[in-house]
């Protein structure tokens, strides 16, 4: 009896050929695990929550295929300490969930940032707080760039806002975080992970221009053949080594601030309104620039593509002359206090922001952007 | 003969190793070692040590070697 | 005169922290041993979860991972899962295998998950000061039971191990004491078992040993190693489970 599966895609697609020049058309959530699976992904740890099953589904098929481990666990809890435990062997591993699930992995993420382990940890936002909605949101700015364990600690966050961009996401997403080891997170939605674009698999270090790099792991557990003993751990009694172990981690994270922030400016040299936004919300404030243009107003739109470390660049004079920036969220004002911050007073901000499953529609930013 | 050997600096002074010579052929020094523990010694003059290795086998710091 | 017993190769010569006559110090010498006798040192990895053993790395010359509390067998399973030649067995109180990692022990004994399980039961919570645990007796004080614990409030002594053995995915479950010599050698010959059976990919097993813990339960340790093979193995019968 033919069992009609749900995400069709997935049938029609079952082992399709991954052809360089061919499009394939995927959900974002596929795109996201087929694109960790050509970065080099080969553990991958999920439990069930909407609206990110098809990445877990499509994990499922595609990592046995890969040579990889897939394991779906009893518990966001035990899934992100399932990858702590392969990153800590030296794999490159992956878990992905949506917002409730995302906190619950918070202790884990802490961990991996205290143990320096490279991992990857996909949010496909959802409305909240509580069990929320199914529906997209980026209520979770907070959480994912001013760290939602505890501890001083960072994750690097992407946010891609097209399938093509989540696909070549995973890339950057695996080799930053082995290049300053530490956990990487991708920043997406409901709708970008639903969505359905058609997206080639051409130069996967096309994305911000980051070659997949591989480095090595003196460092990881592999049995101490050949070398002294390794310990992965994050506990420092000894008065002081905590303390030289934070001094260590934000040395790293200057440098991060310094290399790796990046961000995708439209229109911005002569723009005297400035919209910002990321992931799909970006999407659509492009489309409003777009029509005010043919309005004759001039709008620009700056889209961060790393939220941490957040492009401080963008909004400098140079980058950004204009006096008036308007940013536009899932939210009710969560990166808005980082372009206030990068601003520092120099522009007068405005916000629009809807959150619990709700995102503000283009003629609503429309019409607010010019009254400013 | 055999005989134990007892690392006075790792001893903690708990005193199993004594509990379970049934020949009773360990007893504290009554001196302090680094640890600040009454650390354990093996009685060289009642040597009929026959070498069963119970003091060791339950000594939780293992600083007890047997020879023989 | 010729050594007859002494330090395993995998046990640093170094003081531990533990308190004097706590049962980790044996039961970290006998893994070591199990782990010499096997010949896979180089090929082990360890992981040592939150609770007074969690600097167990200081004592063991091999590699060895942190887990957080109650984790440390969801850590296991993605090591050995993406190791599947290594050794990979998880070290573990009763608080983090029964209390707050019961959901990661189930599910990684369920799975079947091939590793190996060295739980230390001192049915007390030790690290943060003689708190009750899953497996404390009925009556036993503790710092969270000060009248000692009550069925009607805090349930019983939970038997993981007897739970954990009905689960296909098991392999083996023993559990020994290590109250007195001769316990001690059966606790070897039963690591050695649940080791061995990894090396061959038999599949999850378990070795529990009682374990005394002089300082929560205030006692002298020759006292609380009576009190395990008086008091204590009434409810937690030694013996192969599985």
């Amino acid at each position: 009896m033919l069992f009609l599966r749900p995400g069709l895609s997935g049938m029609l697609y079952r082992g399709a050929k991954v052809n360089k020049e061919k499009k394939i058309l995927l959900s974002g959530n596929e795109a996201i695990a087929e694109g960790s699976i050509q970065a080099g992904c080969r553990f991958y740890a999920g439990y069930p929550i909407t609206p990110q099953n098809e990445l877990t589904a499509y994990m499922a098929r595609r990592m046995p295929e890969a040579g990889g481990v897939f394991i779906q666990a009893e518990s966001e809890i035990a899934a992100i300490n399932m990858v702590l435990g392969a990153a800590a062997s030296g794999i490159r591993a992956m878990t992905s969930s949506s917002s409730p699930g995302i906190s619950l992995k918070q202790e884990g993420i802490s961990y991996l940032a205290g143990a320096e382990l490279p991992a990857v940890i996909v949010n496909m936002m959802r409305g909240g707080p509580g069990l929320g909605n199914i529906m997209s949101s980026q209520s979770d700015y907070f959480q994912a760039t001013k760290g939602g364990g505890h501890g001083d600690y960072h994750c690097l966050v992407l946010a891609p806002s097209r399938v093509q961009e989540s696909f070549d996401a995973m890339f950057s997403a695996f080799s930053l975080a082995e290049k300053y080891r530490v956990p990487s997170i991708i920043l997406g939605d409901g709708m970008l992970g639903q969505v359905m674009e058609p997206f080639s698999v051409r130069d996967p270090a096309a994305f911000a221009g980051e070659k997949t790099v591989k480095v090595p792991k003196p460092w990881a557990l592999t049995g101490c053949a050949g070398r002294g003993p390794n310990v992965v751990k994050s506990f420092y009694l000894r008065d002081g080594d905590l303390e030289d172990f934070n001094l260590r981690l934000q040395k790293k994270y200057a440098v991060i601030l310094k290399k790796e922030a990046r961000y995708e400016g439209t229109m911005l040299k002569d723009a005297d309104l400035v919209l910002v936004a990321y992931g799909t919300m970006a999407r659509i404030c492009s489309a409003v620039v777009r029509r005010l243009r043919k309005e004759g107003k001039k709008a620009g739109l700056i889209r961060p593509v790393t939220l941490w470390p957040f492009p401080v660049q963008a909004f400098l004079p140079k980058a950004s002359p204009a006096r008036t920036f308007l940013v536009v969220e899932m939210s009710y004002g969560q990166m808005l206090e980082d372009v206030k911050l990068a601003l520092n007073g120099r522009a007068q901000v405005s916000f629009i922001g809807r959150a619990g499953g709700g995102f503000p529609l283009e003629e609503v930013i429309a019409a607010e952007a010019r009254k400013l | 003969m055999a005989k134990p050997v007892i690392d006075a600096e790792k001893c903690k002074g708990c005193g199993l190793c004594i509990n379970f010579c049934h020949k009773g052929l360990l007893k504290k020094t009554g001196k302090l070692n680094a640890l600040g523990a009454v650390y354990v010694e093996f009685d060289e003059d009642k040597n009929t040590c026959g070498g069963c290795c119970f003091c060791a086998l339950v000594c939780p710091e293992c600083c007890i070697e047997v020879q023989k | 005169m010729k050594k007859i017993f002494s330090r395993p190769e995998s046990l640093r010569d170094a003081a531990t922290h533990y308190c004097p006559g706590c049962g980790h110090g044996i039961a970290h010498r006998l893994v070591a041993e199990v782990i010499d006798l096997l010949g896979v040192r180089e090929k082990v990895i360890a992981v040592a979860p939150v609770g007074c053993a969690v600097v167990a790395y200081d004592y063991w010359d091999f590699d060895c991972c942190e887990a957080a509390h109650g984790r440390a067998l969801a850590v296991a399973t993605g090591i050995k899962r993406c190791r599947p030649d290594r050794v990979v067995f998880t070290y573990q109180g009763d608080g983090d295998l029964a209390a707050i990692g019961t959901n990661e022990t189930i599910h990684a004994a369920n799975r079947g998950e091939n590793l190996t399980v060295v739980f230390v039961n001192n049915a007390i919570y030790g690290m943060t000061g003689g708190q009750m645990a899953p497996t404390t007796l009925i009556g036993q004080v503790t710092s969270t039971t000060p009248g000692g614990r009550q069925a009607e409030l805090q349930g019983y002594p939970l038997k993981i191990s007897e739970m954990l053995a009905m689960l296909p995915g098991v392999k083996y479950v023993e559990r020994r004491g290590l109250f007195c010599p001769q316990e001690i050698i059966k606790a070897k010959a039963a690591l050695h078992l649940a080791f061995d059976n990894q090396i061959r990919g038999g599949g999850f097993s378990l070795v529990e040993l009682l374990s005394p813990c002089p300082t929560y339960w205030g006692m002298s340790p020759a006292a609380a190693m009576d009190w395990i093979r008086d008091t204590m193995v009434k409810e937690f019968p030694l013996g192969r489970i599985k």
